[in-house]
């Protein structure tokens, strides 16, 4: 924790990695990640909900309302990849003390928070006509509700320090605690029985008929593209604020 | 096209809320999103020129 980064600069000296764990040398990286992310974002969604609307055929049980699924799954799997990306980058930042790592952390909770938003919801949504429910206290929904919690919660910490370092180390602590909660999300369908309904995208075996299932996989890769974006954008965000002294940052404005 | 009509479109079966109500609080969402991160970016950026002006 107390390695400053001179030290770690020597322990890694050499390695491409590295060059890039200096926000000044990641800030314009990171701009052309976000770009390429928002067009890609754009382009997926239009063809992703052309075939989802469009193509794909009225559901034999549900009818239409199962197209529901092109967001409610891409928007749940976020939540939860987003959380496990988050929790790397705050182990990140404790092991190796990169201020970047940290800011990484930061840039990828109100993202998640929002996809565990946008799953619950659209699930409320879905339950209603399907389970005559909007809601019930089960393991899925409970254990994504508990994910919602744990954004807000780190969230709050991460800003409640005076020392953003203090607030980088108790907030990367929730992370990592917290991230035993993806696993439980993901097999609480298997480990109890629940009303939500079984994976239907399993590798080798998908019990989708195979178009719906293909603009509900490239509407998650839209969504994904969007969460890096997003991602990306408040990183820069970030660097800005955090780096506020130093000369290339005020360079920027003129 | 696999609707008979736009009409038949937006009524989804006679699930319409349900469908329209989760993509409409997607688009919300979205929109509250890049707003948050635009008026953020904003405010950075300000604070630099800010520092700036000091001596």
């Amino acid at each position: 924790m107390a390695r400053t980064e001179q030290q770690s600069n020597d322990r890694f000296q050499g390695r491409w990695f590295w060059r890039y764990a200096s926000p000044a040398a990641f800030y314009p990286v990171a701009g052309r990640i976000e770009k390429l992310s928002w067009a890609l974002a754009a382009i997926l969604a239009i063809v992703g909900l052309y075939i989802g609307f469009f193509r794909a055929p009225t559901d034999a049980q549900q009818g239409e309302v199962y197209r529901v699924i092109y967001i409610h799954v891409p928007a749940a799997w976020m939540a939860m990849i987003i959380y496990l990306a988050m929790a790397f980058w705050a182990a990140t930042g404790l092991v190796l003390g990169t201020r970047l790592s940290f800011m990484m952390s930061h840039a990828l909770a109100p993202t998640g928070a929002i996809m565990a938003v946008i799953a619950l919801w659209t699930g409320a949504l879905w339950g209603r006509p399907t389970w005559g429910t909007y809601w019930v206290w089960d393991a899925r929904l409970t254990s994504t509700l508990i994910l919602f919690f744990l954004y807000v919660g780190y969230i709050a910490l991460a800003a409640a320090f005076d020392d953003k370092k203090k607030g980088d180390r108790a907030s990367a602590l929730i992370a990592l605690v917290g991230a035993v909660n993806v696993p439980i999300i993901y097999f609480s369908v298997n480990w109890w029985n629940t009303l939500h309904q079984g994976s239907s995208v399993r590798p080798g075996s998908s019990s989708m008929a195979s178009i719906m299932l293909t603009a509900m996989l490239i509407m998650t890769f839209a969504f994904w593209a969007y969460c890096v974006a997003a991602a990306m954008h408040r990183l820069r965000t970030q660097i800005i604020e955090r780096e506020a002294e130093t000369k290339w940052v005020k360079e920027l404005v003129k | 096209m696999i609707w008979e009509s736009w009409s038949a479109f937006w009524d989804m079966g006679g699930r319409g809320f349900f469908v329209w109500g989760s993509y409409g609080a997607l688009l919300i969402a979205i929109v509250a999103e890049l707003m948050a991160l635009r008026s953020a970016r904003k405010k950075a950026l300000e604070s630099v020129v800010e520092l700036k002006r000091l001596p």
